[in-house]
């Protein structure tokens, strides 16, 4: 199939284009020089902006966790359900929507990859077999190898090649795609009841600290050449005063970076950049953690950015869900995963008028704009813990609009107010800058090379949003801009039109993207590691990788390791 | 007046939301016919399902009333989210009645099946029947409850009512299931016949009163004191003596549970810890 998009403002940050007027070619799902214009398919995009497909770096859609939330919370399905069609199939879920809508609800915002960030490696098929049924949309997952028995025990060692050798093999056996760290550390301990403190706790029986696995992990990412950096989580997450852990946590792996390049990706860091000593003195610490990153190039982080609504928080952090159930006495599921990691999930509403809550939303915003270069901070609200990830309209109203933040700082906690660094911000996004912190900035720091560009031979991915730059100035008329982005006018997905203006017209099946890591010496499977399977795991050795019949069209990334 | 009369018996579940005050003001009787209801899975308009009149009132006053004769245990939803106006059923109605609602009064001359007033949060559900489980519970998972409001049931109630009750008050004049005022966290439910057991479970705040008996308190609850009269709501107080109870204490709550010592001699052994 053939499309040629017309005449639209085109935003591809990667290759540097900023709004020229021009026509973007596509012929069987790449992006090409030119088409036959009698042939294709002309899309008339004059006066809208035309944008590589969204990318998101950080978003739970998928696996055991989700679905559990999805079975703890009834009602937040019972109020927003979509009716079957012709073309989609029906759905519900307002926070954690059921697959088939997840990858609808994407689509329709211009959103055409994503990736699943928690994947206990023991619950990796049935992860699979969900991002499976999301449609519309590519994905990969990132294995939890924070606190993963066989990675902790080399790193104690000191013996990094074999830890590389072994994440190698665990991404080969679990499909993932990059190296996710949660509370390195600290969910072993909360297998024991107890949780890690700081970057040089011992982490109980394995002889390790948190900022050695972060380090051991940085370092065994290098050696095998991943796309992606580590993507972590960091300790004491949601807790106040933890921003200098945050600090503290991309200054452990400051010396292993070389040539600019980065090698740490902190994740939803609003949730790690709380200064005070407790809530009532909760104050943001986004100017101190901004001002590191804007001095330092080894660091990429996204927002996580909290919504005013009532959500469901699920992370891998069991410790950090289980303090915030005795926060808010909501129901909640406390979950510890074997040898692997941990998870819990905890019901939430976020308030405009709890200072806590509107402090937090700040937070996020005030990173994003303090961080001078977009390329560094990506625009997630870690779905669903600060919010579902169709408020991404909302944020991108804000990032662009000083009016629109002032439309809702008038509305939160007075006190929070008064300490807000936002008014004293006048930064305003420009449709540039949102291109690189929702798809460009996304795709590059996740090394996808076809996505997140528009450049001949990338994947015919691209977002058109029904906006006109050089008539509307999203900075007044910030509501305009909010509506475009929520129903784009065109997704166009693989080469194909999927989704006009907000309504899905076509049904395609996303790839799941992994890494297929070649190492010149492949991790030993030794009889001790069997033994371990059938005296520690409760499924066998022989059960545990996923088999290519659990990923409906795997999309293995070969990559060449140094090990 | 708008008066609905089942066009035949119905055999299979019908969802009719539209069957509200609200949505029927400023409607013409042929507007009101081509409003949309579900029967089983097909859409039906409400004149394929009932018989439609106006009747006219000596007194027209400007709220719509709805007057439904005739058998609609198997119609859902009846009156959800009305804010005023008034709906009168003679006969029994089905699941959801006043789900939802702010304001208004629905009367039931016959029985209602569960969830009536789930989740309703102003007007007033007076029922002369029975009503089935979860009397003014919230939807499953939710824990946001009754809001205010009042409901009155003559008859019996079934289990869980009042559950996650907020605010409002709730009065059975019969007997009501197990369970009566699970996680509640405000308000008033007064039972004057015997409650089955585990009243109270789970809650935080608010009042439970049982007129008649109860044949166990739940072990989490500790004797208060020794009260001769309780008072319900305005210009209502109950003559006692009752025993009160506080908990729940497994969740660390202050509730009020009233339990009258006339009907209760089993009770009695609780004194000798006050």
């Amino acid at each position: 199939m053939e499309i040629l998009v017309k005449n639209g403002f085109v935003y591809d940050p990667l290759n540097r284009i900023n709004g020229q007027k021009m026509d973007i070619a596509v012929k069987d799902g790449k992006i090409v020089e030119r088409v036959d214009e009698h042939k294709a398919t002309i899309i008339d995009a004059s006066g809208m902006v035309v944008m590589p497909g969204g990318v998101d770096i950080h978003t739970h859609i998928a696996g055991a966790e989700v679905n559990t939330g999805r079975l703890l919370r009834p009602e937040d399905h019972f109020k927003d359900f979509e009716v079957k069609t012709s073309i989609t199939r029906s759905g519900v879920g307002r926070s954690i929507p059921s697959t088939f809508t997840t990858g609808y609800r994407y689509s329709r915002m211009g959103y055409t990859t994503i990736m699943n960030p928690s994947m206990p490696p023991l619950e990796a098929k049935h992860t699979h077999e969900e991002l499976s049924d999301t449609p519309m949309l590519d994905k990969a997952t990132y294995p939890l190898l924070g606190d993963w028995w066989f990675a902790l025990e080399y790193i104690a060692q000191d013996n990094i090649e074999e830890c590389a050798r072994h994440v190698a093999w665990i991404m080969d056996s679990t499909k993932g795609y990059a190296i996710k760290i949660v509370n390195p550390g600290g969910l072993e301990a909360w297998g024991f009841g107890h949780n890690v403190k700081g970057l040089d706790d011992q982490v109980p029986h394995f002889c390790t600290t948190p900022r050695e696995i972060i380090r051991g992990l940085c370092k065994a990412n290098k050696l095998l050449n991943l796309p992606h950096t580590i993507h972590v989580h960091t300790n004491n997450l949601g807790k106040p005063g933890n921003y200098q852990t945050a600090l503290e946590t991309m200054k452990c792996v400051e010396d292993l970076a070389v040539e600019d390049k980065p090698v740490i990706h902190i994740t939803h860091c609003q949730f790690c950049a709380f200064k005070g000593d407790d809530w009532r003195t909760l104050q943001s610490g986004a100017e101190d953690i901004a001002n590191y990153v804007n001095t330092h190039s080894h660091v990429t982080m996204d927002m996580g950015q909290v919504i005013f609504t009532d959500t469901t928080t699920m992370t891998a952090d069991g410790p950090f869900q289980y303090d915030l159930y005795g926060l808010t006495g909501n129901k909640w599921v406390n979950h510890d995963v074997e040898t692997e990691t941990s998870a819990g999930i905890v019901p939430f509403r976020y308030r405009r008028k709890s200072y806590v809550h509107a402090i937090q939303w700040s937070i996020g915003l005030e990173l994003a704009l303090l961080i001078k270069d977009p390329w560094k901070i990506f625009m997630t609200t870690d779905h669903p813990n600060g919010g579902p990830f169709t408020s991404y309209p909302k944020i991108i109203a804000w990032l662009m609009s000083k009016k629109a933040r002032e439309a809702t700082l008038k509305r939160i906690n007075k006190r929070s107010r008064s300490r807000s660094l936002l008014p004293s911000i006048d930064r305003e996004l420009g449709f540039y800058e949102i291109a690189v912190m929702t798809r460009a900035g996304q795709a590059k720091a996740l090394g996808l090379q076809k996505k997140g560009h528009l450049g001949v031979g990338a994947d015919a991915d691209i977002a058109i949003y029904n906006v006109d730059p050089e008539k509307i100035d999203p900075s007044r008329k910030f509501r305009t801009v909010r509506k475009a982005f929520k129903k784009a006018a065109y997704t166009i997905k693989g080469g194909e039109i999927v989704s006009r203006n907000g309504e899905i017209v076509k049904h395609v099946d996303g790839a799941t993207m992994w890494l297929d890591v070649k190492v010149a010496e492949p991790a030993e499977i030794t009889g001790d590691m069997k033994k371990r399977f059938k005296e520690y795991w409760t499924v066998e050795y022989e059960n545990y990788p996923v088999t290519d019949e659990y990923l409906k069209k795997p999309n293995p990334i070969a990559v060449e390791a140094k090990v | 007046m708008i008066k609905l009369q089942p066009a035949k018996e119905f055999r299979l579940p019908i969802i009719a939301e539209c069957i509200s005050p609200d949505i029927f003001q400023g409607k013409k009787i042929t507007e009101i016919e081509q409003l949309q209801a579900w029967e089983g899975n097909k859409q039906r308009n409400l004149v394929d399902l009932f018989r439609i009149e106006d009747v006219k009132d000596a007194d027209p006053s400007e709220n719509v009333a709805i007057n439904i004769e005739g058998d609609v245990s198997k119609v859902r939803r009846i009156g959800s989210h009305m804010k005023t106006g008034e709906i009168t059923i003679n006969g029994d109605a089905g699941m959801h009645l006043g789900e939802e609602m702010t304001g208004g009064t629905i009367t039931v001359h016959g029985n209602v099946n569960a969830w009536a007033g789930s989740m309703m949060k102003g007007g007033t559900i007076e029922i002369h029947g029975n009503a089935g489980d979860y009397l003014a519970a919230p939807y499953r998972g939710s824990t946001k409850g009754m809001h205010g409001g009042k409901i009155v049931v003559h008859g019996n109630v079934g289990s869980e009512a009042g559950a996650c009750m907020k605010k409002g008050t709730i009065k059975v004049c019969g007997n009501t299931g197990q369970f009566v005022g699970i996680r509640m966290h405000e308000g008033t439910i007064y039972v004057q016949g015997d409650c089955d057991e585990r009243a109270g479970a789970c809650m935080v705040e608010g009042k439970i009163v049982v007129g008649g008996k109860l044949q166990a308190i739940l072990p989490t609850f500790t004797i208060d004191s020794v009260k001769p009269k309780v008072k319900i709501e305005e210009n209502e107080t109950v003559q006692g003596p009752f025993y009160v109870f506080l908990g729940d204490l497994a969740e660390c709550g202050n509730g009020k549970l009233y339990v009258s010592k006339q009907k209760n001699p089993q009770l009695g052994s609780y004194e000798r810890f006050l």
